[in-house]
């Protein structure tokens, strides 16, 4: 019987195509934000207030996943930047490859910052590497306070952690600093904003967090608006 | 959830590993799992046997090693784990009681080692 040491990482080729995307957005200059919650935290919702603010000749693109259904891209797309959704038929998570293969159609140069909305999952998301410069995790207030310890995965890898619903607080036993203090018992550098993408609230400083990311450009669209009801007139 | 594309990348690396020993037949894998791997252990077992289960490797052995939270204390240097495996820094340093702590390690998702049958 003979030992063979191996040492390497069980998602080695996962991790082979992240440092390639990682490079070639760093050669084009490009941040790429991954956004990752459980489903309904509002990803889709905050990508759409987000776009909203941004000018039409601002170079944005997004990728967003989903097991099945176009609906995402179709919201997203009212916007105006390009978007292209990604679906897995039935896998929980994006993979490295699965990015690879969505930009190909993309001249990268002609991307300043990409936005990729995963599969709606706190789980397996966390161990797939797709080249992003930060993961961005959202908890929303009608969700528990205590997710960032039953799910310390995502919440240690995450840059920054965006409250959202912060609105409907008043309604909610949700207790924001409880909620704060178990995001840091996992992470004590995760960087927390709070906001509302109905009222507006918090909005200016997640604009000024992308813009600080985006190498302290001078903003180019002034407050973001909101796009409240966005998702309820549907 | 994960957890069975998980297991078909151990074990396809530990194919490709035993390939390279001509006749070579695997045994065994051992894994590393930390705490912070966002990997379920039990999970990643039972999808290893779903996956290996009457296959030419239903009788290949996973051995998983959890790995705990390493801290590093800010003040005094030293590095500890966190107790009870607890993927959290609510503990402070156990030498000077510090409780600024950086993390060091435990989301490893990596394969050890194979064990393999040589002819």
């Amino acid at each position: 019987m003979t030992v063979v040491r191996v040492e390497q990482k069980v998602l080695n080729e996962n991790q082979r195509l992240a440092l390639e995307l990682r490079r070639r957005f760093e050669e084009n200059a490009i941040l790429c934000l991954n956004f990752i919650s459980s489903p309904g935290s509002g990803k889709t919702t905050l990508l759409e207030s987000t776009l909203a603010a941004f000018l039409p000749e601002e170079k944005i693109a997004v990728l967003t996943g989903d097991l099945q259904t176009e609906n995402d891209a179709r919201r997203i797309a009212r916007y105006g930047f390009p978007v292209q959704q990604i679906v897995t038929g039935g896998v929980c998570h994006l993979d490295g490859k699965m990015i690879q293969r969505a930009l190909e159609p993309w001249p990268l140069e002609n991307i300043d910052v990409l936005f990729i909305e995963n599969v709606g999952n706190l789980v397996c998301p966390s161990s797939y590497d797709l080249g992003e410069e930060a993961k961005i995790v959202l908890l929303s207030v009608t969700e528990g306070e205590d997710k960032p310890l039953k799910y310390p995965s995502i919440f240690h890898k995450a840059a920054l952690l965006i409250l959202t619903k912060v609105d409907l607080l008043p309604y909610v036993p949700f207790d924001i600093e409880a909620a704060k203090a178990n995001a840091r018992q996992v992470n004590p550098d995760i960087e927390i904003l709070e906001v509302s993408c109905a009222t507006g609230q918090g909005m200016d400083q997640w604009r000024a967090w992308l813009d600080q990311r985006r190498g302290n450009r001078a903003p180019v669209a002034g407050a973001i608006n909101t796009v409240a009801g966005s998702d309820k007139q549907r | 959830m994960h957890e069975v594309g998980i297991a078909s990348s151990i074990l396809d690396a530990a194919h490709r590993e035993t390939a390279l020993r001509p006749g070579a037949k695997l045994i065994s894998i051992g894994v590393r799992i930390g705490v912070l791997s966002g990997v379920d252990i039990d999970a990643l077992r039972f999808a290893f046997e779903c996956i290996t289960a009457e296959t030419e490797d239903e009788k290949v052995v996973l051995t998983t090693e959890k790995c705990p939270r390493v801290n590093r204390c800010e003040d005094c240097g030293d590095e500890f784990s966190s107790p009870q495996l607890s993927p959290f820094t609510d503990a402070p340093c156990p030498r000077c009681h510090c409780e600024r702590t950086k993390f060091v390690s435990g989301d490893q998702l990596d394969i050890a080692f194979v064990e393999v049958e040589e002819p």
